[in-house]
C-alpha cells in the first residue's frame, strides 16, 4: 500500500532518468567530436524534423487525449453511447497505425484537402484516442460503487457526480498510464513519415539514403527521438507529483 | 396526518437471480420516530433502506414521502395493461420521478462502509452536497460543516482525509455530510458493522444524541442494546418480510412469534 501513494513512487526513477538523459545527450555531442566526417553533417541535416516531430506529438496528444476523455466518458455514462463508442474502439484498435496513416492520408486527407501534418495528426489521435478510451474508462470504473450511491444518495445528479467524484479521482488513475501512451506516441509518430512528413525518421532516412551511412543516421534518430521521449516522461512524473495525494495534503494543511 | 414523514405499502423488490429480496413490506414512520431494523445477515433490511432511498427500483408497491409519491409500481405487469392506462401510469412515474429527486436530497444516509470521497478532505467531504445540489455559498456551507464535524467531534480533522482517520472517525464524518443536508429523515444501514467493538461506541453516542434530538431516524443494525435503549419501535425483518414490530420493552421481553424468539435467543 505504501507504495501506492508514495510521491516517489512515479512514472521514472530520478537516477535511472538522469542517467539514461546524460548517456544519450553525452553521446550527441562526443560523437560528432570523435568522429566528425559523416557525425557532424548528420547533426546539422537531422534536427529540421525535431520541430515537425514535436508538433505532430504534442498535436496528436493533445487531440487524442480529448477523443479519449469524451469516448471513455461517453462509453460509462449510457448505454447507447457505450453501444456506438464502443464500434469506434474496436475498429481503430483493431487496424494497423500505418494502414490507418495511409487511410486518413489518401481517402480522409484528400477528401479534406489536408496538409500532411493534419493527415498525420488526424491518423495518430484517432488510433490513440481509442486506446486511450480504454484507459479513461477502466480508470472511471475503477471508482468505489459506494461513493457513487453516496453522491446519489446526497441527492447529487449524474452530471455532479461525474464532475466532483468520479472524474478527479479517475483523473489520478489514469495519468501514470497516460503517459505511457504519450511516450509510444512520440515513438509512433515516425510512422507517418512514410506519408512523407518530414519528421526526425523521414530526415534521417534522407540522409542515410543519400550517403549511404545508414548506421550512422539512425543512431542519431534513435539518440534524439531518446531525448524527446525523456523529456516527456520527465513531464509526466511532475504532472503525477504535483497531482499525488501527499502533495495535496500538504497543501491543504498549510 | 401531517406528521407522516414516510409511508411504504406492500413494497415489493425482485432480483431476476435471486428472487424476492422483499415480500411486500409496509411501513409508516412519523416524525421524530426512531425505528431500529434488526434481523438476520440477508434478511433485506438493507434492501428495504435502499428502497426508500430509491437506489434500488421497487418492483411492486408505493414510497409516500411526507405526502408524494416518491416511487410507485402497480401489481400487473405493464403488458397486460391497456394502453390508455400504461400511459397514465407512465405519465404518473415521470411525476413520482421528479419528486424522486427531491426527495433524495432531504433523506440522509449513513452506509456500513462510510462511502467518504476519498480524494476529498474532511471538510470538503461534508461541504460538497450542499454547496453543489443547494447551491449554498461556500464560506456558509463551510460554517454549518465546521459546526457539524464539532459536533461529531471530528472538527481538529477537518483537514485531513478519509484515509487518514479510523472507521470510527470516517463513519462520524459519514454522519456529518448527511446532517449537513438537513435531512428530514436519516437512513443508516448498518453503520457500525465495519466497524470494531471500540469504535462502535462513538458512532452509537453521535446517533443517540440525534435521537434525543428529535431526528427521524431508520436503523439497520446488529446493535440490540442501542436498539433497545434508543428506539421507539423495534422491527424484525426476516427473508424479506417484517414478521414483527413493537415498542422494545415488549419486543425483548415477550416476542410474539417463534422466529423472533429463535433469532433473540441466539443473540442475546
Amino acid at each position: 500500500m505504501d507504495r501506492i501513494n508514495d510521491p516517489n513512487n512515479l512514472n521514472s526513477d530520478k537516477f535511472s532518468w538522469r542517467v539514461s538523459l546524460g548517456g544519450a545527450l553525452g553521446l550527441l555531442v562526443l560523437l560528432p567530436i570523435v568522429k566528425p566526417d559523416p557525425f557532424l553533417d548528420i547533426i546539422k541535416f537531422v534536427p529540421d524534423g525535431i520541430g515537425v516531430t514535436l508538433i505532430v506529438t504534442l498535436g496528436s496528444i493533445f487531440v487524442a487525449s480529448i477523443i479519449a476523455i469524451l469516448v471513455g466518458i461517453g462509453r460509462s455514462y449510457n448505454k447507447v453511447l457505450n453501444r456506438v463508442l464502443s464500434i469506434y474502439v474496436e475498429i481503430f484498435r483493431g487496424i494497423p497505425l500505418l494502414v490507418q496513416v495511409f487511410y486518413v492520408y489518401f481517402v480522409l486527407g484528400r477528401f479534406l484537402s489536408l496538409p500532411r501534418e493534419g493527415s498525420a495528426i488526424l491518423a495518430l489521435s484517432l488510433c490513440y484516442g481509442a486506446y486511450m478510451a480504454e484507459i479513461v474508462r477502466a480508470g472511471i470504473i475503477s471508482i468505489p460503487r459506494g461513493q457513487i450511491e453516496a453522491a446519489t444518495a446526497l441527492g447529487m445528479n449524474k452530471i455532479q457526480i461525474y464532475q466532483h467524484v468520479i472524474i478527479p479521482q479517475a483523473f489520478r488513475i489514469i495519468l501514470p498510464p497516460f503517459g505511457n501512451e504519450f511516450i509510444m506516441l512520440v515513438k509512433d509518430s515516425s510512422l507517418v513519415s512514410i506519408i512523407a512528413v518530414s519528421d526526425l525518421m523521414r530526415r534521417g532516412r534522407e540522409y542515410a539514403s543519400a550517403t549511404f551511412n545508414y548506421f550512422e543516421a539512425f543512431t542519431i534518430v534513435a539518440l534524439m527521438y531518446l531525448v524527446l521521449t525523456l523529456c516527456l516522461s520527465k513531464f509526466v512524473s511532475l504532472l503525477e507529483a504535483r497531482m499525488s495525494l501527499e502533495v495535496r495534503r500538504k497543501k491543504t494543511r498549510e | 396526518m401531517n406528521d407522516t414523514v414516510l409511508r411504504v405499502e406492500n413494497i415489493s423488490k425482485h432480483f431476476p437471480r435471486t428472487g424476492y429480496a422483499l415480500k411486500n413490506v409496509s411501513l409508516e414512520v412519523k416524525k421524530g420516530e426512531v425505528i431500529c431494523l434488526i434481523g438476520p445477515s440477508g434478511s433485506g433490511k438493507s434492501t428495504f433502506l435502499r428502497c426508500i432511498n430509491l437506489l434500488e427500483h421497487i418492483s411492486e408497491g408505493s414510497i409516500e414521502f411526507k405526502g408524494e409519491y416518491i416511487g410507485r409500481e402497480s401489481v400487473q405487469d405493464s403488458k397486460s395493461l391497456e394502453k390508455k392506462a400504461q400511459k397514465r401510469q407512465k405519465k404518473m412515474k415521470r411525476k413520482d420521478s421528479l419528486h424522486a429527486h427531491l426527495a433524495r436530497e432531504r433523506i440522509g444516509m449513513v452506509f456500513q462502509n462510510f462511502n467518504l470521497f476519498s480524494h476529498l478532505s474532511i471538510l470538503d467531504n461534508v461541504c460538497l452536497a450542499p454547496c453543489k445540489v443547494k447551491k449554498e455559498p461556500l464560506d456558509q456551507a463551510q460554517k454549518k460543516a465546521k459546526a457539524l464535524l464539532e459536533r461529531v467531534g471530528l472538527f481538529n480533522k477537518q483537514n485531513d482525509y478519509p484515509s487518514e482517520l479510523s472507521g470510527g472517525q470516517q463513519q462520524r464524518v459519514a454522519i456529518a455530510r448527511a446532517l449537513a443536508m438537513d435531512p428530514e429523515l436519516l437512513l443508516f444501514d448498518e453503520p457500525t458493522s465495519a466497524l470494531d467493538p471500540e469504535t462502535i461506541k462513538e458512532v452509537l453516542d453521535v446517533m443517540q444524541t440525534l435521537a434525543v434530538e428529535g431526528r427521524t431516524m431508520l436503523i439497520a443494525t446488529h446493535e440490540m442494546g442501542f436498539a433497545k435503549a434508543v428506539s421507539d419501535r423495534v422491527c424484525f425483518m426476516d427473508s424479506g418480510q417484517i414478521i414483527e414490530s413493537g415498542i422494545p420493552q415488549d419486543f425483548f421481553a415477550q416476542p410474539k412469534e417463534e422466529r423472533t424468539r429463535e433469532f433473540l435467543s441466539h443473540i442475546l
